[in-house]
């Protein structure tokens, strides 16, 4: 099994919605966010292209915040998925200095956290919260290993990119182009 | 000319707009560990040497220091710690690919070996000390007959302790400025320099300071080396470490790095231990504390200098 996510930047409109929906979902606590919208305006005027793109942690299969975590606190779970545990976590911030992406942040309570892909919600069959209320439906969420899941078959189908795979850290979130 | 205008929703706190989640703990606590890691490794050193009775502030006075240095350093890291109530995770867990948890285990392993090597030479310092309890005196007996073990061990882990300070940082690629491994060496030669600085300021012996001056004069020879190779390979690297070098080559970082840290702390202390060694008469302390202040300087710059540094996308 390997948990992987799809973007499609040519039907993400930039609304938030998955952001709301992630902090809601979470209680991710105020003046924070687990996924967030960037955008990049690129070229020269007139000749301009604009990307939008909705992004969270990578759950790299290389993952340099698992690597230099001192305590395991940052783990693999199934599927490949990056979680964090609260109580192993002791809050010295290696995890955040090692995320090329700076995926992850300090909660106010002490322990490091970070996107789960809705792990909670995925052990149930459904869908994590930001793919459930995507209005454009750019979201795709899957299993790799299923060659019938939704997120392989958009991969085959289109072009797709991850983000600085030059880091090594071997992303498992796509964009497609 | 092509451009580029990135907008992103992101706003998390110490992370946004740019990364700042080592504040001033992790330098402080880099810089007190290199030093005591310094003095350590040069007790052990001329102990192990036989030269206990030549060098007399290396091997009995200097190491007084140590446990101050080390508790005070720990003391730094815990203040820096999140989620405090947690930190004996740390020790219920041995992670190979971390360089916290090696760091974490060496200084279990040095902090009471630079406590007992103090106690070993109480009298040194007060000479009417009694140990009082004869269960200390039988410890202290103990260890006085493995006091040559406890050298090899204290001269092992204070090189393990100095050069961790620099993999600490180098082991994080997404930080491309520390990613780099000329950091554990170059750490580990900066917090010798500053042991031998606090040796000289510490002895009374001429021939003492003079062989510290020289030693501290080969090290500081070898960091400009290392500063110059790491620059080297920056800009032989990637983009990425190209801009991470930037930053001292003209960005924010350029003017305190190479005055604290080159011009101050190496450079000048050199031209002084060199006057001195040619029978001119300089105050040990003046090219001491200078390279002190630079060693401090380098671990505060490299940290802040790495968490401006990024990968670009």
């Amino acid at each position: 099994m390997r948990y992987a996510m799809a973007v499609d930047t040519r039907k993400c409109v930039g609304c938030s919605d998955c952001v709301v929906a992630c902090q809601t979902e979470n209680n991710v606590p105020i003046g924070y966010c687990r996924d967030w919208v960037v955008e990049v305006m690129d070229g020269t005027y007139p000749q301009l292209e604009i990307e939008i793109r909705s992004e969270r942690c990578n759950h790299c299969e290389n993952a340099p915040c698992v690597r230099c975590c001192p305590t395991g606190a940052s783990h693999f779970a199934a599927g490949g998925i990056v979680l964090v545990k609260p109580v192993e976590c002791i809050g010295c911030g290696a995890c955040i200095a090692s995320c090329p992406y700076d995926a992850r942040y300090p909660h106010p309570k002490g322990y490091v956290d970070k996107c789960t892909f809705c792990f909670h919600r995925i052990k149930n069959g459904l869908k994590p919260a930001c793919a459930a209320v995507c209005p454009t439906k750019c979201i795709y969420f899957g299993d790799l290993d299923d060659p019938n899941s939704e997120v392989s078959a958009v991969l085959k189908m289109r072009k797709s990119k991850t983000l600085i795979p030059e880091a090594g850290t071997m992303p498992q979130l796509y964009f497609l182009i | 000319m092509r451009e580029e205008i990135i907008v992103s929703g992101r706003m998390n706190p110490m992370v946004d707009p740019h990364l700042q989640i080592w504040h001033w703990q992790i330098p402080l606590y880099l810089f007190l560990g290199g030093l005591a890691a310094g003095i350590l490794f040069f007790a052990a050193l001329y102990y192990i040497n036989g030269k206990e009775k030549d060098y007399r502030a290396a091997v009995r006075l200097a190491p007084f220091l140590t446990p101050l240095l080390l508790v005070l350093g720990l003391l730094a890291l815990f203040i820096d710690l999140r989620h405090k109530a947690f930190f004996w995770q740390l020790y219920t867990n041995i992670k190979l690919q971390s360089p916290m948890s090696w760091g974490a285990w060496t200084l279990l392993v040095i902090t009471p070996v630079s406590f007992v090597w103090c106690a070993l030479h109480m009298k040194e310092l007060f000479p009417k000390w009694d140990w009082k309890y004869d269960w200390l005196k039988t410890l202290e007996a103990f260890f006085n007959r493995y006091k040559n073990i406890l050298a090899w061990v204290m001269l092992i882990y204070s090189v393990i302790l100095g050069i961790y300070t620099g993999i600490l940082l180098s082991a994080f690629n997404a930080r491309p400025l520390w990613n780099t491994s000329i950091l554990g060496p170059l750490f580990l030669a900066s917090g010798l320099s500053a042991g031998a600085a606090t040796i000289m300021i510490i002895s009374r012996s001429k021939e003492e300071r003079r062989l510290f001056a020289i030693i501290d004069l080969i090290i500081i020879g070898i960091e400009l080396f290392l500063i110059v190779h790491m620059f080297m390979g920056f800009l032989a690297s990637t983009q990425v470490q190209i801009e991470a070098a930037r930053l001292f080559l003209g960005g924010p970082y350029t003017m305190s790095f190479w005055i604290f840290v080159v011009t101050i702390g190496m450079i000048l202390p050199a031209l002084l231990e060199i006057l001195e060694l040619r029978k001119y008469h300089v105050p040990a302390v003046v090219t001491a504390v200078l390279v002190l202040f630079g060693s401090l300087m380098l671990r505060f710059i490299i940290v802040y200098a790495g968490q401006a540094s990024r990968w670009l996308y």
